[in-house]
């Protein structure tokens, strides 16, 4: 049962990684192959588990500001900023679809 | 002092007594580092910081002020660790150039102890391998690739051909934190253990590995992969100096709500002489596929020792042991899509140039800065977490989750104190070997036998048992219940004590180390 093209589109587009070659679609094949195997476990009446430490409480500590004021160090690791803002390329234009994608891929 | 004696027993003593200076140390360690760069344990060298640390560490001596065992002794970080003011990589081009803000609680706490951060080391990008081979930095090459325990039970083609077609991977993915101490270059390392990536290296290096209990310490600067079964790792070369390390690492850490509240003491191990009070649980689907005939052999031996020293010797069986490898798969890859997330080019690491749109940008910062290797696990993830292969896969694996785990609380519940078991299917494997099949095959392959510990968040820890016919190190793990570390290590201790696994024979360290050599010990458990 192989993934179909509008499926592997989707990916790309929540993922925001590309499959970049048919190597890539044979490795999402070969994984969703290998993950088939839990089916063979009977799981009837068993809860899932999020953590093996279900049966404690998280720590929440105090409301209180403890740190921070560190905005420069903070800004440093950026490439692009302005002031003390992180700059975004343009927002609300979605990715090109699949079919347009080789053309796109060529321009970056 | 020589550089490879044990940091309670004799270091300490040493730099207590001025028989050896905390610069002394760490001029040692920096040059073996340089002398054995073609190991590539390390990515980043902090040689001046190093130094300075060091003099500070000797003040305190000289005051008569030490911190306390770890003041002024030289290790080193796996590279997915957050250290103030140096490069942290992940062994990724996403990551090249990031100098971290902050230190990683474990970080902080080693340095609050006085210990010398001699550099980064090496790994799998972003800790996903089992070989360290497929970081941006390259391989990292075991030092027993390079000892003459190796080359002596290698057929020899011509001397310097063999060197460089026949070394042998470290494991992975903490490669270099292993490499770097089965070298000699440092006394202790921190690794990071999800599927095994501390202990599987560990036992291809001839090192101590330990995964602590998840809960036990702080993950907070520790770059995530899987945010339920990650937790740091410890890198030595006996029980012992492991003991020491656990105990200024451990412990509730406010900046990680996932550390548990209990106290906690560190402790000194004793030295057990007496094991007719111990049950050991042999578990019968460790006999993997795939085991070699050498480690099975060994693993037998191991529990002969235990029966002939009065133990109690059981098999057991933890019937779901081979969905492990199924259930991490889809457990790690959605958390890994998760967590990777975070890598978009905004406030830190690689940003590419494409400045189309927002979108466009994310898209082409994350196919430049990640390998295949984590973006494969990206896209998996993503497709197990659709809503409708959320409740197949996702929540399935949950469940089978709690399954493993239940098979070991059952198996402990039945009066068995301590599981031994191998840590890998095999010796080393040659790079040339290694390479032909892809990373997430030989992940599932070699993560067989230490995944389900960190499904189950149990403390497990492999010991350095003997050489195999190739000349290369061996190692057997050892499984404790949760939060029972002072057990696990106690039990640890006293078997290490038994199979006197040798020395590493390297040239390099000869060179460096004028230290009196402790009269070689024979592998006299294989």
């Amino acid at each position: 049962q192989k993934v179909s093209v509008e499926m592997l589109d989707h990916l790309e587009h929540l993922a925001l990684v590309d499959f970049r070659d048919s190597e890539g679609v044979e490795r999402l094949q070969k994984a969703i192959q290998f993950a088939d195997q839990l089916h063979e476990v009977n799981t009837d009446g068993v809860e899932p588990m999020d953590s093996v430490l279900e049966d404690r409480c998280l720590y929440l500590r105090e409301d209180d500001v403890t740190e921070g004021n560190c905005t420069k160090e903070l800004l440093k690791n950026a490439r692009e900023k302005v002031e003390e803002y992180f700059v975004a390329p343009p927002g609300n234009i979605p990715l090109p679809k699949l079919e347009e994608q080789e053309a796109f891929l060529q321009g970056s | 002092a020589a550089l490879k004696d044990g940091l309670r027993s004799q270091v300490s003593a040493a730099l207590k007594e001025g028989r050896v200076t905390p610069t002394e140390l760490c001029q040692r360690c920096l040059a073996l580092i340089k002398s054995t760069k073609f190991l590539n344990a390390y990515i980043t060298v902090a040689e001046e910081t190093a130094l300075k640390q060091a003099e500070e560490s000797e003040e305190r001596y000289k005051r008569g002020q030490p911190l306390g065992i770890l003041d002024g002794i030289p290790i080193a970080v796996k590279d997915n660790f957050n250290t103030a003011g140096i490069e942290t990589t992940c062994a990724s081009n996403m990551l090249k150039g990031y100098i971290s803000p902050y230190n990683a609680t474990v970080v902080q706490k080693l340095l609050d102890h006085g210990a010398v951060l001699l550099g980064k080391t090496n790994l799998d990008e972003f800790a996903m391998g089992s070989g360290s081979t497929d970081g941006v930095f390259g391989p990292v090459r075991n030092p027993w690739s390079y000892s003459k325990q190796y080359k002596e039970k290698s057929v020899q083609k011509s001397h310097s051909e063999d060197e460089e077609s026949n070394w042998v991977i470290t494991g992975g993915s903490s490669g270099g934190s292993a490499a770097a101490v089965s070298s000699f270059t440092c006394f202790a390392a921190l690794g990071s253990d999800t599927g095994g990536s501390t202990r599987n290296p560990a036992a291809h290096c001839g090192v101590v590995g330990l995964k602590p209990t998840y809960g036990l310490i702080s993950r907070h600067g520790l770059i995530p992969l899987v945010n339920s079964m990650d937790v740091p790792g410890i890198l030595t070369r006996c029980v012992d100096d492991a003991a020491v390390l656990l105990g200024s690492l451990a412990g509730h850490d406010p900046k990680d709500s996932t550390t548990i509240q209990d106290d906690f003491k560190p402790f000194e191990l004793p030295n057990l002489t007496d094991v007719s009070k111990l049950s050991i649980g042999i578990p019968k689907e460790y006999h993997a596929p795939g085991l070699s005939s050498e480690i099975l052999a060994l693993w037998s031996k191991a529990a002969d020792l235990f029966k002939s020293a009065g133990a109690k010797v059981v098999e057991v069986s933890l019937p779901h042991t081979r969905y492990s490898i199924v259930c991490y798969h889809v457990l790690c890859t959605a958390e890994v899509a998760s967590n990777m997330a975070r890598f978009d080019g905004l406030e830190y690491g690689h940003r590419s140039d494409m400045r189309d749109s927002t979108e466009s940008m994310y898209a082409a910062t994350r196919r430049e800065g990640f390998n295949d290797v984590v973006r494969g696990r990206i896209l998996s993830g993503n497709y197990f977490l659709l809503k409708q292969n959320y409740e197949k896969y996702f929540v399935k694996a949950q469940k089978v989750r709690r399954l493993i785990a239940n098979d070991f609380v059952k198996v402990f519940r039945s009066g068995v104190d301590i599981l031994l078991t191998p840590t890998t299917l095999s010796d080393a494997a040659p790079y040339t070997e290694f390479i032909q099949e892809d990373n997430r095959t030989r992940s599932a392959q070699d993560d067989i036998l230490t995944q389900a510990a960190n499904m189950a968040g149990l403390p497990a820890i492999n010991v350095p048992t003997a050489l195999s016919e190739r000349g290369l190190p061996v190692g057997l793990q050892f499984i404790g219940r949760s939060f029972q570390e002072k057990q696990l290590l106690t039990v640890a201790k006293w078997f290490e004590k038994q199979v006197q696994f040798p020395v590493i024979q390297l040239d390099e360290v000869k060179r460096h180390d004028n230290g009196v050599f402790q009269h070689q010990k024979s592998a006299s458990f294989s």
